[in-house]
C-alpha cells in the first residue's frame, strides 16, 4: 500500500516518512500505515466488516438494513405524546391506557412494540420517574431513542438513591407532600410516565396538548407546561 | 453504600455516587445507527441469531475499565461481534481480513 | 403452567446472593425486604438466555416495591418514597418478619 510521492509526507528524525493519518510524527513508526492509523475507529471497521460478512452469508440484506434504519428514524416521542394527550381529554381512555397500553395504543393505530409498556400515572400525591440501572431499557416504540443522559452512569447511579436531587438538576421541583415512585426497568417490562395535564390548557385540542408533552416528562424528569 | 464491594459487578450501578447529570445530547452517528439495526435484525424472529440477554451478558463481561472507556455503541458492537464469533456465524480470521480490506479501501478513497 | 408462589401484597425478601454472571437483580436490593406490587406472570429466565439456552425455564416475574429507607441508610427524600422493580421468583423468599 503506497502513499508515495507527495506533499503529505514530512521528514522524520529516524528517516521514515509517514502517511497523512499519523497523529504523532515524532514517534517511532514503521513506514507502512497499518490499520491503527485509519480515520475509522476499530469499532466502525468492525461494524462494517460484520455487516458485509453477514450480507455475504445471506443472513441480512442491504434492503433489510435500509428498512430497519428507516423504521428507527420514524420513532420519536410523538407516539407517546399522542397517548398522553388522548388520556388527558378522555377519562375512559386514560383508564384503558393504564390497564393495557398495547390495546389502548392500538385504538390510535400505534404499535407499542414487542415489550409490555406499563404506563405510570402522576397524581397530585405521586410523581413517577423511570430508569434502567443495569443497562438502558427504554420504551422506544413510544419515545424513540433514549437520550445519552438516560444511559449515563450519573443518571443510572443517582436517580434511584437521590431522585429529588436529580430532578432538581433537570429544573424540576415537586410540591410538598408529593411522594416519588422510581421505577427501575430491570427486567421484562418497559415504562412510560403519564404526566398530569398542566394548568392553563383548558379548551386546547388533542393536537395542541400533544405538542406540550415532551420526552423528558414521559421519563419523569420534568413536568409539562402550558407554554 | 460500599463502592468497592468485590461482589458488586461494574454495570450494576444503582446507588453509586456520581457526578451531576450532564443533559447534553449527541445525534447518533450513522455507524451507531447501523449497530443498533444489526442488533435488532439479528435478534428478530426470522433470524434468532442472538438474544438481547446474550449481548447484555457480553457487555457486562467487558470488565470495568473497558466498560467505562468505550462509548455506548462501542460496547454494543463489541458484544455483537463476540456473540457472532461464539456462535460461529463469523470467524475471527475472515473478520480480520475483511476489516483490513475495508480499511485499505477507505484509505484509498480518502487519498483520492 | 407456572403458578405464582407469591401474591400481590405479600412481604418478600430478596435473597442475599452475590453470584458472578448475568443476573437481572440489582445489587442494591439484595437482602432487602419489600412488598409485591403485582404478579406479572411467567417470563423466560434471563440467566439462562444470556448463556445461549433456547428453551429456558419460565419464571414468574413480580413487581416489588421497596420503601427507599429500606434500601439506603442515608435516604434524604420523603419517608413514603418508594423504588419499584421487577424480580424473578427464584430471587425471592417469604419474609417471616411482617411489620
Amino acid at each position: 500500500m503506497s502513499h508515495s510521492d507527495d506533499h503529505h509526507h514530512h521528514e522524520h528524525p529516524t528517516g521514515h516518512s509517514h502517511g497523512m493519518y499519523d497523529v504523532d510524527p515524532t514517534h517511532e513508526h514503521p513506514p507502512q500505515p497499518d490499520i491503527e492509523d485509519s480515520a475509522l475507529t476499530r469499532f466502525q471497521l468492525t461494524q462494517m466488516a460484520v455487516e458485509e460478512l453477514l450480507v455475504e452469508k445471506g443472513i441480512l440484506t442491504p434492503d433489510e438494513m435500509r428498512a430497519q434504519l428507516e423504521r428507527m428514524d420514524a420513532l420519536s416521542p410523538a407516539q407517546g405524546a399522542r397517548l398522553v394527550a388522548r388520556a388527558w381529554v378522555d377519562e375512559a381512555f386514560r383508564t384503558r391506557l393504564i390497564d393495557n397500553s398495547q390495546t389502548a395504543a392500538a385504538e390510535l393505530g400505534l404499535d407499542i412494540g414487542p415489550m409490555p409498556i406499563l404506563v405510570m400515572e402522576n397524581t397530585p400525591e405521586v410523581h413517577n420517574v423511570i430508569v434502567c440501572t443495569l443497562c438502558s431499557c427504554y420504551p422506544r416504540y413510544l419515545l424513540g431513542f433514549p437520550p445519552d443522559w438516560y444511559k449515563s452512569r450519573s443518571y443510572r447511579s443517582r436517580v434511584v438513591r437521590e431522585p429529588r436531587a436529580v430532578l432538581t438538576e433537570f429544573g424540576t421541583g415537586l410540591a410538598d407532600g408529593v411522594r416519588i415512585r422510581v421505577h427501575d426497568s430491570n427486567a421484562d417490562m418497559r415504562y412510560m410516565v403519564l404526566p398530569m395535564r398542566p394548568a392553563g390548557t383548558d379548551g386546547m385540542d388533542e393536537e395542541a396538548l400533544a405538542a406540550l408533552v415532551t420526552r423528558d416528562c414521559m421519563i419523569g424528569v420534568t413536568l409539562p407546561r402550558a407554554a | 453504600m460500599t463502592e468497592s464491594n468485590p461482589y458488586r459487578r461494574h454495570h450494576d450501578m444503582g446507588g453509586f455516587e456520581a457526578d451531576p447529570v450532564d443533559t447534553s445530547e449527541h445525534d447518533k452517528a450513522p455507524w451507531e445507527k447501523r449497530v443498533d439495526a444489526l442488533m435488532r435484525l439479528l435478534s428478530d424472529d426470522e433470524r434468532q441469531l442472538l438474544r438481547v440477554d446474550e449481548l447484555r451478558r457480553a457487555i457486562e463481561d467487558l470488565g470495568p475499565d473497558v466498560y467505562d472507556r468505550l462509548s455506548y455503541y462501542e460496547r454494543w458492537m463489541s458484544a455483537i461481534t463476540q456473540i457472532m464469533l461464539e456462535k460461529k456465524v463469523i470467524g475471527a480470521t475472515e473478520l480480520g481480513e475483511r476489516m483490513a480490506r475495508i480499511d485499505a479501501r477507505e484509505q484509498a478513497a480518502r487519498n483520492d | 403452567m407456572t403458578n405464582p408462589v407469591f401474591a400481590t401484597g405479600d412481604t418478600v425478601r430478596v435473597k442475599a446472593l452475590f453470584p458472578p454472571g448475568h443476573v437481572r437483580t440489582p445489587f442494591y436490593c439484595r437482602g432487602k425486604r419489600g412488598r409485591v406490587e403485582r404478579v406479572i406472570g411467567p417470563y423466560p429466565n434471563p440467566e439462562q438466555l444470556a448463556y445461549g439456552e433456547r428453551a429456558p425455564d419460565a419464571l414468574v416475574l413480580y413487581r416489588v416495591t421497596f420503601p427507599q429507607g429500606e434500601l439506603w441508610d442515608d435516604y434524604e427524600g420523603d419517608s413514603s418514597d418508594v423504588l419499584e422493580l421487577e424480580l424473578y421468583e427464584t430471587w425471592l423468599e417469604q419474609d417471616e418478619d411482617i411489620a
